[in-house]
C-alpha cells in the first residue's frame, strides 16, 4: 500500500471556479418544486418519507390496539389487521428508512460533506424523487382500490400473496404493491447512481477517501449495496406479477385451493424466498450502514474526540457490506430449504457479528476520555448504541441456526428486528435531524421539546420491545390476529400485551411533539450560526447558512486534513475544520 | 448524571426482568432440550456483553462529561486494544456457534428407527396420516385431491392402503419413540409448530420437508401454524396427544379398520 | 443462486483492486495538506458520465445474473420442458454483433475526428439494432403461433421474460443512440459527440455480452458446459 504523496503543508492555491454547469432555476417552480438542487431534493424526500412514516405509525397503533385489547375494536378484523401489518412493514422498511437515509440524508450530506457543488447528475436526481413520489402514490392508492391493500405480510411470500385466502391476493392490492416496488426500485437506481458517482468523482481537492467522514462512507457503501440488491426484489416482483396476472408458474406449484385445483404446476415458492432475502438481508444493512456512519459522526462531534479507530471503522463497514450478501438464507432456516445450507449460513451470519461488534467498541471507546456534551443529538446517539447493541445481540440467537428453530416466526423475531432496524436507525434519524437542522434552516430545534421527545421515545421504545422478546421465547407466534386461548400462554402475557400497546400509543403520540418542534423552530428557533456544534466536517464550513444552490459560493473548498481533528494537542481550538490549512491558525476560516 | 444513572438502570433492569419476570419458555416435551441449552448459553454470553457495554457507557458518560476547561484525550486508534477486542469477540462467537452447529447436525439427522408420519396443511386446518400395520406411508400427488380423497393418496400404491388418516383433528403419538414428520401442504406455506416440542418447520406446497423428534412426556399440546397463511392463520390450530405405547396401539387398531374401508380401491 | 454470487465475486475483486489503490491503509490523522498529484477537476463531466454508466452496468449485470439464477433453480424442477429456439435468433445475434461492431467503428471515428465515418457507423448501429429488436419480436410471434405460450410452461415464460427485459434495455439505449445519430447527421462534430458515442459503445458491447450469455443459457450450452466441468472435477 502506498501512502498518498503529500504536498508541502500550507495553503495550496484554491482552484478558481470553472464554469459551473449547474442548472440555475428561473422560477419558483423550478427552484422549489422541480428543483435540481440536491438539498431541495433531500428536503422533498425527507418530507414525503416522514409523511409515509406517520401513516405507518398510525397503522402500528391500530394493530397494537388489536393485540393489546383483542375484540374491543371490532373494525380491526383479520382482513384489516393483515393489511395493516403488511403496509406498516413495507412502508417503514422501504419507503421510509431507505428513502430517508439515502434519498434524504444522502442527498443533503454527500455533496456538502465531500465539497461538491451538487450531485453529478442533477436532472436524474430530480427525476429520482418524482419517481419515488409516484411509487408512494401507487402504494397509497392501494388503500382505496377494490379489496384494499395486500395483507400478505411484508415478505409477500407466494403462493399465499396471490391467492384468494389473503386480503388483496386476487384483487388489486398485491398488483399495486408489486408495481409500486418496481417503480421505487427504478427511482432509487437513478438516485443511487448519483450518490455513488458523486462520491467517486466529485470530491473536493484534497478529499481522499480516508479523509471522508464516516457518514459519507456509510451512505456510499449502502447505496452501492442497494444498487446491487434491489434488482433481486425487482426480479421477484416481475415474476410474481407474471404469476398473478398472466398465469405463469414461476412460484406456483400444483395447488388445491379450497377444494379447487388451480391450473398451475411445478413452481417453487422457495425460489421467491431466495430472491426476496437476497434483497432483504442486504436491505437491513442498507438501513444500518448510513446509521452507523451518522452515529459515528454525532458521537465524535459531541464527545469532542476523533472517532476511535477510524481505519478499522472503514474496513468494518466494507466488510459488513460485502458479507451481508452471503447471509440471506438465515431468514430461511425453517423454510424447508436444504437443511445443510444451515451450516454455511449460520457461520457467515455469526462472522458478520465480529466487524459489527468492533464498531460498537469503537463508539464507546470514543466516549472514553472524551469531553462529552450531552446535547440532544448525542443523547440519541447514546440511545442508538443501547438499542442497537440489544437488537444486535438477539440477532445472534436468530442467526445461530438451531437456536433460531424455536424462536423463528415468534414475537422474538418481531422484537429483534424492531429493536435493531426499527428503533435503532430511527433514533439515529432523530439525532441526525437535531444535529443538521441548524444547517438546513439556520435555526436550532427547541432543546426542551427535544429532550422530552428523546426520553419518551427511547425509554418507551425499549419498554415496548424488550419485554416482547419474552413473549416470543414463551412461544407466542407473530402475525396472529388474535392470540386467543393457548394453554402455554399465562394470563399475565395478555396484561403484558396491553401494557405494550399503551406504551406504543404514548411513544407514537410524542412524535407529534417532534413534528411540532420541526415547524415551530422554523420561525421561532434560536439562530444557529454556521457551525453551532463546532464541527470539523465541510458541511459546517459553507460561506452561507443555509447553503444556497451551488453550496460554496465562488471557490470550492480545499481539504487539508481528515474529518476528525478534535482536541488536537497544541491547536488553538478543540476542533480543526477540514478546510483549515494550519493547525495553529484560529478556527473560523470561511465561517458564515 | 441522570443519563448515566438511567443507563445503569437499563442494564440492571434488563437483567432483573430476565431473571424475575414470569415469562419464560413452556416446559419441554421432546428430546430437544439441547436446543434449550444453546439458548441458555447464548443468553449468558450476550447478556454479559450487554451489561458490560452499557455499564461502561454509563461510566464514560459520568466520568468524562463536559466540565469547564476539560479537554478530550487525543488518541486516533490503538491497534493492540482493537486486536484484543476482536479476538475476544471471535472467541465468544465461536462459543455460541460451535454447540449450535453440533445440535443442528443432530436436528437434521433422522435416526434409523424413526416412524414416518405425514402432516398436511391446508387453509386452515391440519390433517395427519399415520402408517398402518405395514409401517409405510403410501405416495401422494396434489392433483389427485378430491372430496373423497382429501390428501391426494395414490390408489395404485399398496403401502397406502392401510394408512390411517386423521382430518382436522388430533395427532396421536406414542411416547419415547422417534417420529419423522413429513410435511406437505396443498395450498400455501404453513408451519408446523408445537411450542413444547421446540421444533418447527415450514410445509411448502410442491415439496416435502421434514422434522424429527421424540415425545418425552404424555399430555395434550397445541399445534399452531407459524407461517402467515391467509385470513384464518391464527385459527389454524390442532392438537398433539402423546400417549403411552399401550393406549396408542389400542387407538391405532380402531382407526386402521375404519380408514381401510374408506380408501379401498373399489371406493372409487 | 450461483450466477449472482459469481457476478458479485467479480465485482468484489474489482472493488478490492480499486480500493487497494485508494490508500485504505493510510493513517489519515498523520497527513496534512493536499496530495501533490490530485487530479484536476476539468475533466470531471465526462469522467462522471463514464463512471455513472459503469455503475449502472453493474446494476444491470446484477439484474440479469439474478434472472439467470432464478432460471437455473427453476429449470431443475421436474415440469420443465425446454422449448425449441426459433432459427431467427441466430440472425438476430448476427445483427447485434454487427451493431456492436458498427459502434466500435463509430467510436474509432469519433476519436480520430472523422465525421463521415462516424455518421455511417452510428446509422448502421441504429439500423442493425432495430433489426435485432424486430427479429426478437418475430421470434415471439413464431413461438406463440406454434403454441409455446407464456403460461403453458415456465421455460416459455422465462424465454419471454429474459428476451423482453434484454430488449427493453436495448430499446432504452436506442433512444440515446438515435438522438446521437440524429445530432451527427445534423452536422454536430465528432469532437462534441465523442462522449455520447463512447457511452453508447460501452453500453452496446455490454448488452451484446449479456445477450450471448443469455443465448448460451437458452440453448442449454451453458448447462452442458457446467456439467462437463463438474465431471472433470469429480
Amino acid at each position: 500500500m502506498v501512502d498518498v504523496p503529500l504536498g508541502p503543508i500550507g495553503t495550496a492555491p484554491s482552484p478558481a471556479t470553472e464554469d459551473v454547469e449547474l442548472y440555475h432555476p428561473h422560477s419558483w417552480v423550478t427552484k422549489y418544486v422541480f428543483s435540481q438542487d440536491a438539498k431541495i431534493i433531500a428536503i422533498q424526500y425527507s418530507f414525503v418519507a416522514l409523511t409515509v412514516g406517520l401513516i405507518a405509525l398510525v397503522l402500528s397503533w391500530l394493530m397494537r390496539l388489536q393485540l393489546g385489547f383483542p375484540g374491543v375494536f371490532t373494525f380491526i378484523d383479520a382482513n384489516a389487521y393483515y393489511q395493516f401489518i403488511t403496509m406498516h412493514g413495507m412502508m417503514m422498511v422501504v419507503y421510509v428508512l431507505t428513502a430517508l437515509f439515502l434519498g434524504g440524508f444522502g442527498n443533503y450530506l454527500i455533496p456538502l460533506m465531500v465539497g461538491a457543488r451538487d450531485m453529478v447528475f442533477p436532472y436524474l436526481n430530480m427525476l429520482s424523487f418524482w419517481v419515488y413520489l409516484l411509487a408512494v402514490l401507487i402504494l397509497v392508492a392501494s388503500f382505496f382500490a377494490p379489496g384494499g391493500p395486500t395483507g400478505a405480510g411484508w415478505t409477500l411470500y407466494p403462493p399465499q400473496a396471490i391467492m384468494s385466502g389473503t386480503p388483496g391476493g386476487q384483487d388489486w392490492g398485491i398488483v399495486l404493491m408489486l408495481v409500486s416496488l418496481m417503480v421505487f426500485i427504478i427511482g432509487f437506481t437513478m438516485g443511487g447512481l448519483n450518490y455513488v458517482v458523486t462520491v467517486l468523482q466529485a470530491r473536493a481537492r484534497g478529499m481522499t477517501l480516508m479523509r471522508m467522514p464516516l457518514t459519507v462512507w456509510g451512505i456510499f457503501t449502502a447505496s452501492f449495496m442497494a444498487l446491487l440488491a434491489f434488482p433481486a426484489l425487482f426480479v421477484g416482483a416481475v415474476m410474481m406479477l407474471f404469476d398473478r396476472a398472466l398465469g405463469t408458474s414461476f412460484f406456483m406449484p400444483a395447488i388445491v385451493e379450497m377444494g379447487q385445483t388451480l391450473d398451475r404446476s411445478g413452481g417453487s415458492p422457495l425460489l421467491f424466498q431466495h430472491l426476496f432475502w437476497f434483497f432483504g438481508h442486504p436491505e437491513v444493512y442498507i438501513v444500518a450502514l448510513p446509521a452507523f456512519g451518522i452515529v459515528s459522526d454525532l458521537i465524535s462531534t459531541h464527545a469532542r474526540r476523533n472517532i476511535f479507530g477510524y481505519r478499522m471503522m472503514v474496513w468494518a463497514l466494507l466488510a459488513i457490506g460485502a458479507l451481508s450478501f452471503v447471509v440471506w438464507a438465515h431468514h430461511m432456516y425453517v423454510s424447508g430449504m436444504n437443511p445443510y445450507f444451515g451450516f454455511f449460513f449460520a457461520t457467515t451470519t455469526l462472522i458478520i457479528a465480529i466487524p459489527t461488534a468492533i464498531k460498537v467498541y469503537n463508539w464507546i471507546l470514543t466516549l472514553w476520555r472524551g469531553d462529552i456534551h450531552l446535547n440532544v443529538p448525542m443523547l440519541f446517539a447514546l440511545a442508538f448504541i443501547v438499542t442497537f447493541l440489544n437488537g444486535g445481540l438477539t440477532g445472534l440467537f436468530l442467526g445461530n441456526v438451531v437456536v433460531d428453530v424455536p424462536l423463528s416466526d415468534t414475537m422474538f423475531v418481531v422484537a429483534h428486528f424492531h429493536m435493531v432496524m426499527g428503533v435503532a436507525p430511527i433514533l439515529v434519524i432523530f439525532g441526525a435531524i437535531y444535529h443538521w437542522y441548524p444547517k438546513v434552516t439556520g435555526r436550532m430545534l427547541n432543546d426542551t421539546l427535544g429532550k422530552l421527545h428523546f426520553w419518551v421515545t427511547f425509554l418507551g421504545a425499549y419498554a415496548i420491545f424488550f419485554p416482547m422478546h419474552y413473549l416470543g421465547l414463551m412461544g407466542v407466534p407473530r402475525r396472529y390476529h388474535e392470540i386467543g386461548e393457548m394453554a402455554f400462554v399465562p394470563p399475565s402475557a395478555h396484561t403484558l400485551n396491553a401494557f405494550i400497546t399503551i406504551v406504543a400509543l404514548i411513544v407514537g403520540a410524542v412524535q407529534l411533539v417532534f413534528v411540532f418542534n420541526l415547524f415551530w423552530s422554523l420561525r421561532h428557533g434560536r439562530p444557529s450560526g454556521g457551525n453551532p456544534w463546532r464541527a470539523t466536517t465541510l458541511e459546517w464550513q459553507t460561506p452561507e447558512t443555509p447553503p444556497p444552490h451551488g453550496n460554496w459560493g465562488k471557490e470550492l473548498p480545499v481539504v487539508y486534513r481528515w474529518a476528525y481533528d478534535y482536541s488536537v494537542p497544541g491547536a488553538a481550538e478543540d476542533f480543526l475544520p477540514q478546510n483549515q490549512p494550519n493547525a495553529q491558525a484560529t478556527a473560523g476560516l470561511a465561517h458564515g | 448524571m441522570a443519563v448515566a444513572l438511567i443507563l445503569v438502570l437499563i442494564a440492571l433492569g434488563s437483567v432483573a426482568f430476565h431473571l424475575w419476570s414470569p415469562w419464560w419458555w413452556t416446559p419441554i416435551a421432546s428430546n430437544w432440550s439441547y436446543i434449550d441449552t444453546t439458548i441458555v448459553i447464548t443468553f449468558w454470553i450476550t447478556g454479559a456483553v450487554f451489561v458490560a457495554v452499557v455499564l461502561f457507557m454509563a461510566y464514560c458518560v459520568y466520568r468524562f462529561r463536559h466540565r469547564q476547561g476539560q479537554q478530550a484525550h487525543y488518541e486516533p486508534e490503538s491497534k493492540r486494544l482493537e486486536l484484543w477486542l476482536t479476538v475476544i469477540t471471535g472467541v465468544g462467537v465461536a462459543a455460541m456457534l460451535t454447540p449450535g452447529l453440533f445440535v443442528w447436525h443432530q436436528f437434521i439427522s433422522v435416526p434409523e428407527d424413526a416412524t414416518d408420519i405425514e402432516i398436511l396443511g391446508q387453509q386452515w386446518q391440519w390433517s395427519f396420516r399415520l402408517p398402518g400395520p405395514d409401517g409405510k406411508l403410501g405416495t401422494t400427488d396434489a392433483r389427485l385431491i378430491s372430496p373423497d380423497n382429501p390428501l391426494g393418496l395414490s390408489r395404485e400404491d399398496q403401502s397406502g392402503q392401510d394408512d390411517v388418516i386423521v382430518e382436522g383433528g388430533e395427532l396421536r403419538l406414542p411416547i419415547g419413540k422417534p417420529v419423522k414428520a413429513l410435511l406437505r401442504s396443498v395450498d400455501v406455506i404453513h408451519n408446523f409448530y408445537v411450542p413444547e416440542i421446540r421444533a418447527k418447520m415450514d410445509l411448502v406446497p410442491g415439496q416435502v420437508s421434514y422434522i424429527w423428534f421424540t415425545p418425552t412426556r404424555t399430555g395434550t399440546f397445541e399445534i399452531l401454524c407459524a407461517e402467515l397463511c391467509g385470513l384464518g392463520h391464527s385459527q389454524m390450530r390442532g392438537t398433539v396427544v402423546v400417549q403411552e405405547q399401550k393406549d396408542y396401539q389400542t387407538w391405532l387398531q380402531g382407526q386402521a379398520s375404519r380408514s381401510f374401508a374408506r380408501l379401498s380401491p373399489d371406493a372409487q | 443462486m450461483g450466477s449472482i454470487l459469481i457476478f458479485l465475486s467479480v465485482l468484489l475483486i474489482i472493488g478490492v483492486w480499486w480500493l487497494s489503490r485508494q490508500g485504505l491503509m493510510a493513517k489519515p490523522w498523520l497527513e496534512q495538506g493536499i496530495a501533490a498529484d490530485w487530479p484536476s477537476t476539468s475533466s470531471a463531466a465526462p469522467a462522471a458520465a463514464k463512471a455513472g454508466l459503469k455503475v449502472f452496468l453493474a446494476v444491470v449485470g446484477s439484474l440479469f445474473a439474478l434472472f439467470i439464477s432464478a432460471y437455473a433453480i427453476r429449470m431443475q424442477l421436474p415440469d420443465w420442458r425446454a422449448l425449441p429456439l426459433p432459427k431467427v435468433l441466430w440472425l438476430n445475434t448476427g445483427m447485434l454483433i454487427l451493431s456492436s461492431l458498427a459502434l466500435h467503428g463509430a467510436w474509432n471515428a469519433a476519436r480520430q475526428g472523422k465525421d463521415d465515418e462516424l455518421k455511417i457507423g452510428l446509422l448502421a448501429a441504429s439500423v442493425t439494432t432495430l433489426a435485432f429488436l424486430s427479429g426478437q419480436l418475430l421470434a415471439w410471434r413464431q413461438l406463440t403461433t406454434e403454441g409455446y405460450v407464456l403460461s403453458s410452461n415456465s421455460a416459455n415464460a422465462f424465454f419471454y421474460v429474459l428476451t423482453g427485459i434484454h430488449g427493453l434495455h436495448l430499446l432504452g439505449g436506442l433512444a440515446v443512440l438515435g438522438r446521437t445519430t440524429a445530432r451527427a447527421w445534423q452536422g454536430v462534430g465528432a469532437e462534441r459527440l465523442r462522449l455520447s458515442v463512447d457511452l453508447c459503445a460501452m453500453y452496446w458491447h455490454f448488452l451484446l455480452l449479456v445477450w450471448l450469455i443469455l443465448l448460451s443459457i437458452l440453448t442449454g450450452w451453458a448447462g452442458n458446459m457446467i456439467d462437463i466441468c463438474r465431471q472433470l472435477l469429480s
